[in-house]
């Protein structure tokens, strides 16, 4: 059978409701997968014996504004004893409450998941060390979401720091 | 743990708050009070601007945390600004040390889609300047990790036949190291004439060269006693952290995207796959030695079987017309006008194109909307995900193993931070 076919069948066959959408784009299976059971879905996969996604190869996310739900979180699966690759995505309404980890499954996730997290701002559930990792940690802002401003922004150094931070659109306390 | 906004204060963490800082999901040792030393970001031997937090008992790593970030430059965010061939020099800057994988990963990734396939000559001239660019990076590695050993001539003799290397870019492309040489749709131009001589005068020499290399690495006690046991990451591990590449592949794990889902040609050239067994650096370093013999057999195919035909497929709504033809053709001046002016549109839709780059699965996530603008660029790059497992590889080992498994693992720090 199939591969492609092969792993939609399997998580139906588990979880009943979890599919959203299958897209097939340039011989790429994407399988759109309810946010709330991607690490479920997740560890099916892994431990399935048939389709054995042992691999996590990137997790990265999207911002689509204006459209709503303005996330969506890619995650790319490849399977080494299948030689099969496959995109999970999961769409995010509100970033701060995004998808659960997958970082106990593959632990590598954990790492994927915080640069997410710094450069556009999803946040993911139980994962305890999403912190800054390329930006400084006190950096206001996600500079990968699409209303993050592109330049024409007065440089805040150690010197002008209050002033400049005075005009910046973020409410202070 | 709140930090305060204000770089004016001083802040004094405990090891705790450093800990919840700085921790990377790695489980935290007992509650003995350890000595906190940073290593780098200005370090010799962390191969860019890397800091490495260690936490010593004595001279003995108990955790091990990453800082990365000092190199960043939105690379990502600035492409989604930049039309597609714009966006292509951005790539040669993250892993400069191969700059032609990245372009590689990059252009398949928006000729995918495009939904357009380069020409049989372009492959065939891709794949034998992808695999020079491996062996140029190997040898960058060699020598560098062969510095941090204390080993001094390795360097220099490496260095020499890196020359050589990027003197044939040059001659290809007109740059030695950004060299933008692939283009959507085909190349920049055509090989000149003295590339093929050069290349076959690469292939008569390296061999011998490479055996140089072992006669002063691979039996030496001194260099034994430095990589054999030292850095053992399992099968397993190794495939659960991310490994890729000669890293994955020194523990044992045959995957090699060039076999596993060959991209630009590869089923087409014979070549070995070299795995090791105790995923030490030893055996990454064997890995990485057999790699470039491996390589210069598939060069050697490249040239003996190089394709006739045009550099470049027939679609001038993607690839600029040949300058002769703008003289007398009013359809190529359009066409060329309106190509550096607006760019092409690609469709909307979203691909990941992964290539194995000499340090591993190098991916491009690109996503269109329509426009001559991507929407989202997302370079999923092997040292990023390498970096991760340095701690789990480095515990209970010496400060100075640190050094040899860096060493091993072969990041670019351009590339990780980009």
């Amino acid at each position: 059978m199939n591969q492609d076919q092969l792993v939609v069948d399997k998580i139906k066959a588990a979880y009943p409701d979890v599919i959203e959408d299958v897209v097939d784009f340039r011989g790429e299976r994407t399988i759109y997968v309810h946010t709330g059971q991607i690490r479920e879905v997740c560890q099916l996969l892994r431990d399935d014996d048939d389709l054995q996604y042992n691999f996590l190869s990137d997790i990265c996310a999207d911002d689509l504004l204006p459209d709503f739900p303005r996330f969506a979180v890619n995650y790319h699966l490849y399977s080494i004893p299948q030689n099969h690759r496959l995109r999970l995505r999961v769409w995010v309404e509100d970033p701060e409450d995004g998808p659960e980890t997958v970082g106990d499954v593959w632990p590598i996730a954990t790492w994927l998941e915080m640069e997410v997290w710094d450069l556009i701002g999803v946040r993911f559930k139980g994962n305890d060390s999403l912190r800054r990792l390329f930006l400084p940690e006190d950096w206001q802002g996600h500079p990968l979401r699409k209303d993050y401003p592109l330049g024409y922004e007065e440089v805040q150094f150690s010197f002008n720091w209050q002033e400049i931070d005075a005009k910046k659109p973020y409410a202070k306390e | 743990m709140t930090l305060s906004t204000d770089p004016n204060v001083i802040q004094e963490l405990t090891v705790e708050e450093l800990r919840a800082k700085f921790g990377t999901g790695m489980e935290i040792a007992g509650d003995e009070e350890y000595m906190l030393l940073s290593m780098g970001p200005q370090h010799p031997s962390t191969h860019g601007v890397l800091r490495l937090l260690l936490e010593l008992d004595g001279e003995i790593i108990v955790n091990l945390a990453p800082d990365i970030g000092f190199l960043h430059t939105g690379i990502e965010k600035t492409m989604e600004s930049k039309r597609y061939t714009l966006g292509l020099v951005l790539t040669d800057r993250m892993d400069y040390l191969s700059p032609m994988s990245n372009n590689l990963g990059y252009i398949l990734a928006v000729e995918k889609l495009l939904g357009v396939e380069a020409t049989p000559r372009a492959q065939a001239i891709r794949v034998i300047l992808t695999e020079l660019a491996r062996i140029s990076s190997h040898l960058v590695w060699l020598g560098t990790h062969a510095l941090d050993l204390a080993a001094m001539s390795v360097f220099l003799y490496c260095f020499r036949e890196r020359e050589y290397i990027l003197d044939i870019f040059e001659m290809v492309a007109g740059q030695r190291m950004m060299v933008s040489y692939f283009r959507p749709g085909g190349l920049w131009r055509d090989l000149p004439e003295e590339f093929e001589p050069a290349v076959r005068k690469f292939l008569d020499f390296m061999p011998s060269r490479i055996a140089d290399y072992e006669a002063l690495t691979k039996n030496n006690p001194i260099w034994l006693d430095r990589t054999k046991g030292i850095g053992v990451v399992s099968a397993e591990q190794a495939v659960a952290w991310g490994m890729t590449g000669p890293s994955l592949r020194g523990s044992g794990v045959n995957w090699d995207i060039r076999k596993a889902q060959p991209y630009s040609g590869y089923e087409q050239y014979e070549f070995d796959v070299p795995v090791g067994t105790d995923g030490d650096v030893y055996a990454r370093y064997l890995c990485r030695m057999e790699e470039m013999r491996q390589s210069l057999r598939i060069i050697e195919q490249g040239l003996d079987n190089l394709p006739d035909g045009p550099v470049n497929i027939d679609d001038p709504k993607i690839v600029p017309p040949p300058r002769s033809e703008l003289s007398h053709s009013m359809e190529a001046v359009i066409h060329h006008f309106k190509l550096w002016t607006e760019g092409f549109d690609a469709p909307e839709g979203f691909v990941y194109q992964s290539v194995e780059s000499p340090r591993g699965e190098f991916a491009c996530y690109l996503r269109g909307d329509g426009g001559p603008k991507p929407a989202r660029v997302h370079f999923r790059t092997p040292s990023y995900v390498n970096l991760a497992s340095l701690p789990i590889m480095s515990k209970g080992l010496f400060v100075a193993d640190v050094v040899a498994i860096i060493g091993s693992i072969d990041i670019v720090l351009g590339e990780i931070d980009r």
